[in-house]
């Protein structure tokens, strides 16, 4: 096992290259799927705030 | 309703163009394509990290090239995706399009970074250097400049609709640089050794190298396209809240 992670010498090359993938990867993902979250939150707070301004009277029941 | 099949191939064109179709369609693609990607991923490191040869010349450092080929593969296919996109947005003004070219941008650019970064850690043992300025790795920095541009470009400009125009035309200038680095290896002497992959007279690398290269490089293509439409999703939805604030600020 120890002689896995030596790689043959060359553990001080190998394993910060794999490890800058995972990190630049993860926080594509991470700040992908966050911004998605915020525009979705944003445009439903937006929709919201016009449906109350166009029937501020909406007892609530059906359309 | 009219099924897609009636439709002539125009109307088709701006069927797909209807931004409520894509978000319709993509809503069911995301999750599907990032479990696709994450076993593509999961596999291609076991096989790189486990069940692949050390080189005869290189030993274990080759393990390094599982993930920088394919990071510079899609270093260049975000490009090349960028200007495509950015071209059918100037040409046929399809609504769709700048919005696809921005979103691939800094995706793009973060694979040109990591080609870069891991060729340079396996330059260091190999070549004994860090660096070189040689037409491969030269022109390689010269993307990812192109595409920090790109990105700049859009943070600039306010408005969409002008950003669009100014970056997509950045973007086409640019893709001139692609051809550049993929014939550098042949074009120049470079320290950089020459393709072993997209060869005329096939692989030159062995198969027990170019399966797990092969798996690597289809799942970070399946990480780009899904991130892609991810992005896509929300760029989408930005330009509705703009417009949304903007129709509220003079109504």
């Amino acid at each position: 096992m120890a002689s896995f992670f030596e790689m043959g010498g060359y553990a001080g090359f190998i394993w910060p290259a794999y490890g800058i993938v995972a990190i630049v990867m993860a926080v594509l993902v991470v700040q992908s799927l966050r911004d998605l979250r915020e525009q979705r939150r944003l445009l439903a707070a937006l929709e919201g705030e016009g449906a109350r301004k166009r029937a501020p009277a909406r007892t609530g029941a059906g359309q | 309703m009219t099924g897609m099949s009636d439709l002539t191939a125009t109307q088709r064109f701006h069927a797909l163009a209807n931004p409520a179709r894509f978000m319709a369609l993509t809503e069911r693609l995301v999750l599907p394509l990032g479990l696709v990607t994450a076993a593509l991923i999961a596999a291609g490191v076991y096989l790189a990290l486990f069940d692949s040869p050390a080189d005869y010349q290189q030993g274990e450092t080759v393990r390094i090239m599982y993930i920088h080929v394919p990071s510079a593969w899609l270093g260049m296919f975000g490009y090349m995706v960028m200007a495509g996109a950015s071209l059918v947005a100037l040409v046929f003004r399809h609504p769709l399009a700048d919005v696809c070219a921005k979103s691939a941008a800094p995706v793009g650019a973060a694979f040109c970074f990591l080609a870069l970064v891991t060729g340079s850690l396996w330059g260091r043992p190999m070549w004994g250097t860090w660096w070189v300025w040689d037409a491969r790795l030269t022109s390689m920095l010269i993307l990812l400049f192109l595409y920090l541009g790109y990105i700049a470009l859009w943070a600039t400009i306010e408005e969409p609709a002008r950003a669009a125009r100014a970056a997509a035309v950045l973007a086409l200038v640019g893709s001139i640089n692609v051809p550049i680095i993929h014939y550098s290896v042949v074009w120049w002497n470079t320290l950089h050794q020459p393709a072993s992959v997209f060869r005329i007279d096939g692989p030159t690398i062995a198969t027990s190298m170019l399966m797990p290269l092969l798996i690597m490089a289809l799942g970070f293509t399946f990480f780009f396209v899904t991130l892609l439409l991810v992005r896509m999703r929300a760029e989408i939805l930005r330009r509705r809240v703009r417009a949304l604030r903007l129709a509220r600020a003079e109504g």
